[in-house]
This record gives C-alpha cells, sequence and structure tokens, in this order.
C-alpha cells in the first residue's frame, strides 16, 4: 500500500499541466456551473426566448428563494453528515404561528418575524440536543421532527389556512426595492446598486491578488485575473439589467445574497466553519484535535432551525396565507439542492456555492419545464433522473482525481 | 518418524517487495497442541493467513502438506471443509443474532433453503455441552461477555468437524479464570483427539499448555522448542536475538526536573464500567527526556495515554495530573492542548488525519486559535505556518493545499507531527510513531523526535516495536495489564529484561 502511495505522488510532481489537463480539471471542479449554463442556454433556445424575459427572470427567484434558504442551513446539516427530514413540516409550523400572530392577534409583523426565527431556533435546539448530546441518528429525530410538526401545525390551524398577511409582511416576498430616480423602462436604483457590487467584487479579487503577490504565494496570471473580472461583472451588471427592466431586484434577492454572503464567509474565513469540516471529514480526528464536535453539532441544528422558519415565513407571505399543507416534501428540495451542489453524504465535503448553483438547477429545471407545458408527472421524473446522473458524474469525476 | 498432521515448507510470501516470510516451515504432530509465539509483526498472522486459504494458492511459495496430502487451498471454506478452523483475535460473531444463529451462520441447517431451527437447536444444545458452556442457545451474542463468545466461536468450530484448530490470541481479552478455563477446554480437546496452534503473547500460557513451540523472528523459523526445552527464557530469547544496527540517532540528551506527572491514575472500560483498565501509580517525564512506555497488545499503553489526553478513552477516570508540580485540568482534550499535551496517535487515518483534507488545513486543524482573530481566520498566516512546520519536518509535498490521502504513510505521519508541533506543546505523546512506515523514513521521524527533546519538549513514546524503544528512549516504564510492572533506565535496557517485565502477571 505504502509503495502505490509513493507513485501516485511521483505522478502528481511529473504532471505537467497540458491544455486537456486543464480543461478537464475546470470542467470536473465547476461540472455544476457548466451543466446550470448549459440548461439556461437549452431553455431559452426551447422556450422560444421566453425564459430569458425579466418577467420570467424575476419570478424564477421569487418561486424558488425558499429552497435556496433551506439549501443554506442544510448544508451545514450534510457537511457533518446528517440529514434534516423535519424543515418542511417547520416552515408548516412556523407559517401557522405567524398566522396566529398576524392574522389573528394583529400583532406588528416585525415582533411576529422575530418570534418565528426564535421558534426556528428552539426547535433547532430540540433536535440538536438530542442529535448531539444523546447521540441518537439525525435521520431518526429529524423524521420524528416532521411529523410532529407538521401534526402541530394542523392543531394549531384547525385544519383551516388563515390569511390575509399583512402588506409589509407580504413585501418580504414578493416585494422590490423602491426605485428614487423613478426611471419609466429601467430600474435606475437598481443598476447603480448592480454596478457598485461588480466594482466592490472586482476589487476584492484584486485586493486579494495583491496581499497574496505581498506574501509571496504563487498567483494566477493577470490574463486570468482579468478574465475573472470581466466575467464576473458581466454576469452581475447583466443580471442587474435584467431585473431592473422589470421592477428592479426583489427584495427576497437582496435576502438571499446577505445569506450567501454569511453562509460563504462562515465555511470559508472562520473558524467555527472550518470546525464543521472538520468534524464532518473525520469525527475522530476532529476531536482529539480539541474541537468540541458536539456543541458544533448542536449549533448547526438551531441554525437549520432558524433558516427554515424564515423559508416558512418567506413561503407565507408569498402564498399570503399559512396553510397546514405548505412545505410539504420541500426538505427533499434542499437535501437535493445540497448534493446537486457536489456535498458528500457522508459529510465533509460542499460548499455554499455549490448548494446555491445546485438549488438553482432545480429551481431552472421547474421552471424551464413549466413554460414549455410539461406536465409536473413528467417534472418530477425528469429531475430525479438529473440529480442521480449529476451525482454519478461527480463521484466519477472525484474517484479519477484519486485514482 | 512423527505423524504429522500438517506440515508447511518453505512458505515465502511477499507484499509488494517486502518478504513477510521467507522460508518459513512448521510441522505439527497429530493431537499435540503447538504453541507458536513471536513479536508483533513477526508473521504469525501472516503464516496462519496462508495455511487457511485467506491468501490463496498461488499467492505464496511453498507448500501445505495436511494429512499427507499438497493442499491448494483457495478460500477460507476450502480448508474449513477439511478441518482447518481458525478463531480470530476479533471475534467474527454478529452481536444481535442468537447463540445458535451464530454458530450455524453460513452452515445453516437448511432444507431446500428452509432453515430447520428444531435440528439447528438441538446441535447447537450438544455443541454447547462440548465445550462446557451453560447457555440457552436463544441468547444474544451482545448479552454476553468476551470469554463466552470465545466459547461460542469454539463450538462454531466444531460444528464443521475440526481437525486442526488455530487460535489466535485466545485469552488476550479474558481474565485470569476465564484463560484458566479456556486452556483446560483445549487439554480436554486434545484427549479428544484434536490438534491445536495457539498464539499468544502470555509466555505463562504457552509454556504451561504448549506440547512444542516454534518460534518466528523477522518472517524466518527460528526454531522448534521440544518438550523439556521449554523455558519462557528460553522463548524470549529466540523471539527478540536479533542484531542491532545503526538505525538510531544518537542520543546526547539534557535532561532537566520533572516536567510532568500522572498520579494514581485510574482508568475504567468506556462500556464495561466495572473492568479497571489503567491503574497506574506514578508516571513521570522529564524536561527533554524520551520515556517509553513498552507492553504487550492490550496491556493499557494507548488507553492511558487517550485517558490523560483530555479523557479521550475511557470512563470514570480519576487520578491527578501535574506540569511542573502544578496541578492541571485534561477534563477535555481542549484543555489537554491548552496545557500543553500533544497525542499524535497510533492509527493515521482513522484518528489522526482527515482525508478529505488538504496538507495545509490538516496541519492547522488544532491550533485554529493560533491563526485567526475573533473567530475569523487568517489564511494567509495559515499557508506560512504549515508551510514553514512542513518543511521543518521534511514532508515531502507537490503543494500544500494536496491532499493528504495522496501522501505516502512516512509522509502523512510527518503531517500529523507537523500538526502537533503547531499546538507548541510541552509533552508529547506518540503512540507508534512508525507503524507502518518504511525504515528510511523511520529514521527522519526519529531523528524528529530527538530534536524536539532537544528542544527541551518532554517526550513518551508507546511502541510495540522493542529495539524502537530500546533506541530512542532514555528511560523505559513495562506495562501489562493496565499496571507499570517496571522502569528500566537506558544502560540497563536490553530485549530480555524488558520481555519478562512485559509479560508478568501484574
Amino acid at each position: 500500500m505504502e509503495t502505490t502511495n509513493e507513485v501516485n505522488e511521483v505522478k502528481v510532481d511529473k504532471k505537467k499541466s497540458s491544455i486537456k489537463d486543464k480543461v478537464m480539471d475546470i470542467f470536473s471542479r465547476y461540472s455544476m456551473v457548466i451543466i446550470l449554463i448549459v440548461l439556461l442556454i437549452a431553455f431559452q433556445v426551447m422556450t422560444g426566448g421566453i425564459f430569458w424575459r425579466p418577467l420570467n427572470v424575476t419570478n424564477l427567484v421569487l418561486q424558488n428563494s425558499h429552497i435556496l434558504i433551506l439549501a443554506a442551513g442544510m448544508l451545514l446539516v450534510v457537511l457533518l453528515g446528517h440529514v434534516d427530514l423535519s424543515v418542511g413540516s417547520v416552515m408548516a409550523f412556523v407559517g401557522s404561528i405567524a398566522g396566529i400572530m398576524m392574522v389573528n392577534n394583529k400583532m406588528n409583523p416585525w415582533v411576529t418575524i422575530i418570534a418565528c426565527l426564535a421558534v426556528g431556533a428552539l426547535i433547532g435546539a430540540w433536535q440538536g440536543f438530542w442529535v448531539a448530546h444523546v447521540g441518537i441518528p439525525a435521520f431518526i429525530v429529524t423524521l420524528a421532527g416532521l411529523l410532529m410538526f407538521r401534526g402541530l401545525t394542523q392543531v394549531v390551524l384547525g385544519g383551516q389556512s388563515l390569511a390575509p398577511f399583512p402588506k409589509v409582511f407580504q413585501k418580504m416576498a414578493t416585494g422590490y426595492l423602491p426605485d428614487i430616480a423613478g426611471g419609466e423602462h429601467l430600474h435606475y436604483l437598481t443598476m447603480i446598486i448592480g454596478v457598485l457590487l461588480a466594482a466592490v467584487l472586482i476589487y476584492n479579487q484584486w485586493r486579494a491578488r495583491q496581499h497574496h503577490k505581498s506574501n509571496l504565494f504563487e498567483v494566477e496570471s493577470i490574463y486570468a485575473f482579468i478574465f475573472k473580472a470581466i466575467f464576473t461583472g458581466v454576469i452581475v451588471i447583466g443580471v442587474t439589467y435584467i431585473f431592473a427592466a422589470y421592477s428592479g431586484y426583489p427584495i427576497i434577492l437582496i435576502i438571499l445574497a446577505v445569506i450567501v454572503a454569511a453562509y460563504g464567509f462562515l465555511t470559508n474565513k472562520t473558524v467555527p466553519g472550518r470546525q464543521i469540516y472538520a468534524t464532518g471529514g473525520n469525527k475522530k480526528a476532529a476531536e482529539l484535535s480539541g474541537i468540541k464536535t458536539k456543541k458544533i453539532t448542536f449549533w448547526v441544528f438551531v441554525n437549520m432551525g432558524v433558516m427554515a422558519a424564515l423559508a416558512g415565513l418567506v413561503l407565507a407571505a408569498r402564498l399570503n396565507a399559512a396553510t397546514p399543507q405548505a412545505g410539504t416534501s420541500l426538505e427533499l428540495d434542499a437535501m437535493a439542492a445540497v448534493y446537486f451542489g457536489g456535498a458528500s453524504t457522508s459529510g465533509g465535503i460542499g460548499t455554499i456555492l455549490g448548494a446555491i448553483v445546485g438549488g438553482l438547477v432545480m429551481g431552472v429545471l421547474n421552471n424551464g419545464m413549466s413554460i414549455m407545458g410539461v406536465g409536473v408527472d413528467w417534472q418530477q421524473a425528469i429531475k430525479g433522473l438529473i440529480l442521480l446522473l449529476a451525482v454519478v458524474l461527480d463521484v466519477y469525476n472525484k474517484r479519477k482525481k484519486v485514482a | 518418524m512423527a505423524d504429522y498432521i500438517l506440515e508447511m515448507k518453505d512458505i515465502i510470501k511477499e507484499f509488494s517487495g517486502f518478504r513477510a516470510l521467507d522460508q518459513v516451515n512448521l510441522n505439527i504432530e497429530r493431537g499435540e497442541i503447538h504453541g507458536l509465539c513471536g513479536e508483533n509483526g513477526a508473521g504469525k498472522s501472516t503464516l496462519m493467513n496462508v495455511l487457511s486459504g485467506l491468501y490463496p494458492y498461488g499467492s505464496y511459495d511453498g507448500d501445505i502438506v495436511y494429512n499427507g496430502d499438497t493442499c491448494k487451498f483457495k478460500d477460507l471454506s476450502d480448508s474449513e471443509n477439511k478441518g482447518i478452523v481458525i478463531i480470530h483475535q476479533e471475534l467474527a460473531l454478529s452481536p444481535y443474532l442468537s447463540v445458535k444463529e451464530n454458530i450455524f451462520l453460513g452452515n445453516e441447517q437448511a432444507n431446500h433453503g428452509v432453515i430447520d431451527w428444531d435440528l439447528t437447536e438441538k446441535k447447537t444444545v450438544n455443541l454447547l455441552k462440548t465445550v462446557g458452556l451453560k447457555l440457552s442457545p436463544n441468547t444474544l451474542i451482545s448479552q454476553i461477555g468476551v470469554g463466552q463468545q470465545q466459547l461460542v466461536e469454539i463450538a462454531k468450530a466444531f460444528s464443521k468437524s475440526v481437525k486442526l484448530l488455530i487460535l489466535d490470541e485466545p485469552t488476550a481479552a479474558l481474565n485470569e479464570e476465564e484463560s484458566a478455563n479456556l486452556l483446560d477446554l483445549i487439554r480436554e480437546f486434545k484427549r479428544q483427539g484434536i490438534t491445536s496452534i495457539i498464539i499468544s503473547h502470555k509466555l505463562s500460557e504457552i509454556v504451561n499448555v504448549a506440547d512444542r513451540i516454534t518460534i518466528i523472528r523477522d518472517g524466518k523459523t527460528i526454531e522448534t522448542l521440544n518438550q523439556g526445552e521449554i523455558s519462557e527464557d528460553r522463548i524470549i530469547r529466540g523471539m527478540v536475538g536479533r542484531e542491532l544496527t545503526n538505525r538510531f540517532p544518537d542520543r546526547h540528551p539534557k535532561i532537566g526536573d520533572v516536567h510532568f506527572e500522572v498520579k494514581n491514575w485510574m482508568v475504567h472500560h468506556p462500556v464495561d464500567s466495572n473492568r479497571v483498565v489503567d491503574n497506574v501509580k506514578d508516571f513521570n517525564i522529564k524536561r527533554g527526556e524520551i520515556v517509553g512506555i513498552a507492553g504487550l497488545m492490550g496491556a493499557g499503553r494507548t488507553e492511558f495515554a487517550m485517558s490523560v489526553f483530555g479523557h479521550s478513552y475511557g470512563n470514570d477516570i480519576q487520578g491527578n495530573v501535574y506540569k511542573d508540580g502544578q496541578e492541571i485540568s485534561v477534563k477535555n482534550v481542549a484543555d489537554a492542548i491548552n496545557n500543553g499535551l500533544a497525542y499524535v496517535s497510533e492509527d493515521r487515518k482513522e484518528l489522526g488525519l482527515d482525508l478529505l483534507m488538504d496538507i495545509r488545513e490538516n496541519t492547522s486543524v488544532a491550533s485554529l486559535n493560533k491563526i485567526s482573530k475573533k473567530g475569523i481566520l487568517d489564511k494567509d498566516q495559515e499557508i506560512k505556518s504549515a508551510e514553514k512546520l512542513n518543511k521543518k519536518m521534511s514532508t515531502k509535498y507537490s503543494s500544500i493545499f494536496q491532499n493528504v490521502g495522496s501522501l505516502s504513510g512516512g509522509n502523512q505521519q510527518k503531517v500529523v507531527l507537523a500538526k502537533w508541533l503547531m499546538t507548541e506543546p510541552d509533552i508529547l505523546f506518540l503512540d507508534e510513531p512508525t507503524r507502518g512506515i518504511d525504515v528510511g523514513a523511520k529514521y527522519e521521524i526519529y531523528t524528529i523526535i530527538e530534536e524536539m527533546a532537544a528542544s527541551g519538549k518532554s517526550i513518551c513514546i508507546i511502541s510495540s516495536e522493542l529495539p524502537e524503544i530500546i533506541g530512542m528512549c532514555d528511560r523505559i516504564y513495562t506495562m501489562s495489564n493496565g499496571k507499570m510492572t517496571g522502569e528500566v533506565i537506558r544502560k540497563d535496557a536490553n530485549q530480555e529484561t524488558l520481555m519478562s517485565l512485559m509479560t508478568m502477571e501484574a
């Protein structure tokens, strides 16, 4: 065994980075992004240009926002090698509490939102306690949660839907950024923010590059940097233009952007983030390195509870109703998004960008096929098949890298 | 001419260039109890795996003659059909199946695929009587102790009408009474005409029960002792009698005052909380000293080190730990690390490394507080530290972002050492630091250890390889049955002394 490892090392050293290797490397590393881009182009063609219309792109974001929020929380759970089956039910339960507070008791929407997020955190703490401290498998604990919270939702709502919600609350999921300049065909504030955002992103890339250079680390060539900068600029400004041509940035998109940035920061740049990866990759080794894996597991479930609550609020706000069946089977969509995005079922591998791209792939499939008039029955079957193929491709790529 | 039931002739077995068995000869007389002795890694288990067909015919050279026929076993069931059954140290029973289900597992008493449970039960009752077990055939394996499980394994062997029974460390997990019963049983089998081979580290037992003994060292047969020649001293001489060449760096220790001390340390088994795994009265390391713990498998060495390192093994742990005379807390791993302790585990892949992560992340994982401010990682600092430490360890890698899974065993071990050096420890426990590492890399690791001691760190090496302990350590504790049975300084240390202390009944 030792000898085969030695051989591998030599291979790594000798590997000349030919253009073909580089292309293969990029393909295997960004396979999900490439699949997403292919889908985006294919649907544009197959729907006869409807897909990329500003109205449709805006709808795409509004309709999938709650799944993307769930996927962000689920990523951390999956990184630990666990699953959370209860999030769909938790969404409905939190929605029902929001309904009772705002519809029946006319309470302030802001107070309601904070109370609902706190309920989510408590539910997460309840489940995290059993998983982390008692050692019950997360599958069982959250399966129980799936049943419990769906049942409690029906108890709270008495089998009825509650509606309507206050306008302020609805805006969270369906509102847009106000336009100060008052452009007729273009949302100016959105355009300004988009251009600034592109500038900040490119500046940050430049600063990181300079910083690495000053530390004498290897940096990418200046051409690669320029290419990346232009790519970033075109994507950000282009997408912004599409939103601006309709009603501007949806408020939920801004919430999503903040969540993605926060999770990206957490997983990439912080000690707790690194500890999550270490716990998921090899729990025993992490413990022997002084990492408190129980504490980590507990807080990851608390976080999942808060994200499920947020997703539940967003869904209730968009539907403008608290219904007993809200969020049914969305836990599966969230997990599919995370696995789509390259996360490993046994933990330790996965990125927030992957989870978001995975969620978008699912959303784009739903949206594109709906426009094309594909029935829900076939949509499900096709999504299932694509999930399997995507993960097979990912596993195949990784195996090739190790071998 | 003696009547041999088994002759293994000039067996050679190689693993990718490494010769594990080099022309080994083993002759077993019909109806005898034959002891097989040798150090860890001498080749005893490999030899038995060749015999059982686990390493199939063709993967080794030499002949196996059993009952006068040359045998070419393709797999385990081939040898079992001939009546050769091995009972391994790690029992192969399914915990949530009953005794009778386990005994006939893979050998179900069935008619056209339908199991005859009445017949199974009747046969089980008879088998249990043979091995002297008073148990219901329906008891679950998880409900009985290791000693009884061992007997169930033997009953299972009898269900296959065994003629040659091979027991690999049968008493390692048993207490004295259980061991005595088992040895009596083996003598009883002898009266019934069954031949046994026993592999054991407990030399007193072997001397007691065996008719003849074969000693293996470094993959070669050293000698076969006949009755009359057998004594513990004689066996030890045979087991360890190898020349020590210059395999270790020169040691010029500068030893200071007592730096680290463990007193009245009592550790219970994590599951069976009545069983005392470790009971160590006093253990200390002086500044700049390399101390060794020598002991056989199951002596409680790893358990001792891990329980001291943040209570990461065991239950109901009592005792005190002192550093520079001050009592320190080692209640959890974070405390232990903060108090300057480090533990390099014996199992790199299971306990030491995260194979999904790269060299940099593995190096920094135990010292994230050193490369972060207010919980935010300074990744540039991380890369610099990881590169510096791995350069110091002379880890060979193409990029610090390389996955540790792609490194050789020696280089993986260097990453683990780098990881623990990054925590800036004062006291390091190194558990089997050179296991599975080739000879060249071993020397490098020894040099690193020597340099760490020279820089004022206190080091404890746990190792099954006596030459390593003797070559590296200034002072050696011997351990047996969870207790320190002796303390030997460098100039008095030799393999015979250590082996007899290690095998002492404590």
